[in-house]
């Protein structure tokens, strides 16, 4: 009860300062929007093509600390297989209900384990923390100016996947590639609904905390790598 | 840990803590070089000043839309919420908050948070009313977490630890985190950190986070991070509690994409931070992960004064970047801890009257030169120096004025004795004969004037009257011979 009324009461207070319409669309929001789009729309001049943006893609990406590659579909499965085994992993996290995830699980060498999200986090918490070197997800789209992949967490890719790990292995399809971010909110039309997580990620996790100093592998992901699947398919 | 809580009175003290500071010549070079190294990080995510100039225009349009709308788009942003299983919570002051806080608690018999940053609660002093009740609040961004071993409150609202070198943490992390020898390598520091925390993620109850934007259309809170801290505590523990000052909400997911840029760019001088986590709801039924419960706590503690007045609203303009504070002269030479406030530098001086009250910030208006660097770089244009003014103006008005919207505090500084100086001041210069009477009283009488004139004569000779005045010599010299 008291939080309604303090709900009522600050509302109140801010009803009083200023006379409100009833609704937060008006002719101003969408002078507001015009100016938004018209401003991005003016600086990115002519739409860049599909290879310019696997360009800046991959450029942003480095220089972020993330290691990327750009690989056919046929050929990105053996390039992830031989990087895992480089770094001696064993256990990999993936959704083989995924062609992606399935034909990554094939090009394995025997001695990398395999496992999929398939229980609640709460039942396997400790083993997600303790035992998984790297997860493998897909990403929804990918950002090319500032080099970010935008994930959208399902069942079989929850949001843990790309997080926990201390590799996270994101594919991005090349076709899937929007300018930057004010063109994929536009067409994506994210403001039609949102999903209950969407995450952008633009590089390893890092912090500079400690006097300005950059480290990586604060508490997500030590490591990024990035493949861009520069033919056929689409995350959708 | 240290839970021994810090509890600052801001205005007592504030001169004694600036001059500790000022004197302090580890911590001079410690803000210094980090404020140097935001500048410069800043100047070089805008090399196109035409891009900026037109960019901070629209965050402010967008800032302004929001709080023209506001009463409306938290109603709509709680339904949106609502609706999607998120639960609302109001809360007026801070002990509200953190009661609010507690009973959710309670309710699932926690004993450990963890905590993403953020800065609403620092203003509630969660972790210490927490901690009074038996729940441990633990901080897990690597600024926050060194911050709360070393018993202290954040110097910076971005960069929480950057008063402290790289040895203070070496010595801080090898007293406090079992088996950890003293090292400056910042890597291996990190690491430790990272250890120290990941069990932290795994056992902790609920997670605890504060909130960049929220966006009314789709329901969607928006947390921008470099380090996952953020991800993990709203993700792993099985209850996320977001805080919320009430003024961070616009009208629409698209409008928070210019501001985002501002941000990260404004801030730490990033074209895009590592994470931008976007959460519109708890875990549904098919997914593996995420919290079941999600929580929203809006906190208005004192912004609705701000918001009452029309020009002290544009403080809620606020995205919290701190370019504001990495660019004042003030704060570069005092740091964070002088102010006494959670949020110190430009934003803090406009901000905490408005929490605290006047009449406990007094000299903080009054500590700036208003050489207007806080103004020019503040990417929703804030009228910082305008607005500095202007408290100073409340401060020093008499208490029992009728004003229509009075601040709490009104007058803290008022003197019938300085209000009488002006009053025979305006009068004087009023009418012409007067201003004339004066003008021959204070040139003929100058010797009287007194030597010791309070703050202007501390460094300086004292201000004594011409022995003719500028239109008596002018009269002299245009008299015909």
């Amino acid at each position: 009860m008291t939080t309604m009324s303090a709900r009522e009461r600050m509302l109140g207070r801010l009803r009083a300062a200023v006379p409100t319409s009833g609704t937060s669309l008006t002719p101003d929001t969408l002078k507001l929007d015009q100016r938004i789009d018209s401003h991005f729309d003016a600086r990115r001049g002519e739409p860049p093509s599909v290879s310019e943006m696997v360009a800046s893609m991959q450029a942003a990406l480095t220089a972020s600390h993330a290691e990327v590659v750009c690989a056919d579909a046929a050929s990105w499965p053996a390039w992830v297989a031989r990087r895992l085994q480089e770094e001696g992993m064993r256990r990999l996290l993936l959704d083989r209900n995924r062609p992606e995830g399935a034909a990554l699980a094939r090009a394995l060498p025997p001695g990398i384990d395999t496992a999929g999200f398939d229980r609640p986090l709460e039942t396997w918490k400790a083993e997600l923390f303790d035992t998984v070197d790297a997860g493998f997800t897909v990403a929804r789209s990918g950002l090319a100016a500032t080099g970010t992949l935008v994930l959208a967490p399902d069942p079989g890719s929850p949001r843990t996947m790309s997080l926990v790990p201390p590799t996270h292995i994101a594919l991005v399809y090349a076709s899937t590639l929007h300018p930057d971010l004010h063109a994929a909110v536009r067409a994506e039309r994210w403001t039609d609904g949102m999903p209950t997580n969407l995450v952008m990620v633009s590089g390893p996790s890092k912090t500079s905390d400690i006097q300005q100093t950059l480290a990586y592998g604060a508490h997500g992901p030590r490591r990024l790598w990035v493949v861009i699947v520069t033919d056929g398919g689409t995350a959708q | 840990m240290n839970q021994q809580p810090l509890h600052f009175v801001p205005t007592e003290d504030f001169r004694t803590r600036a001059r500790a500071a000022l004197d302090d010549p580890k911590l001079r070079r410690s803000f210094r070089g980090a404020m140097d190294f935001l500048q410069q990080k800043r100047a070089v995510q805008f090399p196109d000043g035409d891009e900026l100039e037109h960019l901070r225009d629209l965050g402010e349009a967008i800032r302004q839309h929001a709080l023209a709308n506001l009463p409306d788009l938290l109603v709509e942003l709680e339904g949106n919420l609502t609706a999607a299983g998120v639960r609302v919570h109001w809360a007026e002051t801070a002990d509200e908050a953190n009661a609010i806080i507690l009973r959710i608690a309670q309710d699932h018999s926690a004993r450990r948070v963890i905590k993403g940053k953020s800065m609403a609660s620092e203003e509630m002093e969660l972790n210490h009313y927490l901690a009074e009740r038996g729940i441990d609040c633990i901080e897990s961004d690597m600024g926050e977490y060194i911050v709360q071993l070393a018993g202290e409150k954040p110097s910076h609202i971005v960069m929480p630890a950057i008063h402290k070198t790289k040895a203070d943490i070496a010595t801080l992390f090898e007293q406090h985190i079992p088996n950890t020898p003293y090292t400056e390598d910042v890597d291996a520091l990190i690491q430790t950190g990272r250890r120290a925390l990941r069990q932290e993620f795994v056992e902790a109850d609920i997670g605890l986070s504060g909130v960049n934007f929220a966006a009314a259309d789709t329901g969607t809170l928006w947390l921008v991070e470099n380090e996952g801290n953020g991800r993990l505590s709203t993700t792993v523990p099985d209850v996320h509690i977001a805080i919320m000052g009430m003024e961070k909400v616009v009208a629409k997911l698209s409008h928070i994409v210019p501001l985002s840029s501002l941000l990260t760019r404004s801030a730490t001088g990033q074209a895009i931070t590592t994470y931008f986590n976007l959460i519109s709801g708890p875990r549904k039924r098919d997914e593996l992960d995420g919290p079941r419960e999600v929580h929203l706590v809006l906190l208005d503690n004192g912004r609705s004064q701000a918001y009452a007045d029309e020009q002290l609203r544009a403080t809620l303009q606020c995205i919290r970047c701190g370019a504001c504070m990495n660019h004042c002269p003030v704060y570069t030479r005092i740091g964070g801890h002088a102010y006494g406030t959670t949020y110190p530098g430009p934003i803090g001086k406009i901000i905490s009257p408005h929490l605290l009250g006047l009449d406990a910030t007094a000299d903080l208006p009054t500590a700036s030169s208003l050489c207007g660097a806080c103004g020019e770089v503040c990417p929703v244009r804030i009228p910082i120096p305008q607005l500095l003014v202007r408290l100073r103006t409340e401060a020093n008005r008499n208490p029992d004025e009728a004003v229509p919207h009075p601040l709490k505090g009104q007058g803290t500084k008022f003197s019938r004795r300085e209000h009488l100086v002006w009053r025979f001041w305006s009068g004087a210069f009023a009418h012409p004969a007067t201003y004339r009477l004066f003008r021959w009283a204070a040139t003929r009488l100058r010797a009287l004037t007194p030597s010791r004139q309070m703050g202007w004569t501390q460094h300086r000779q004292p201000l004594t009257p011409a022995p003719r005045s500028l239109s008596d010599l002018l009269d002299a010299r245009n008299q015909p011979e």
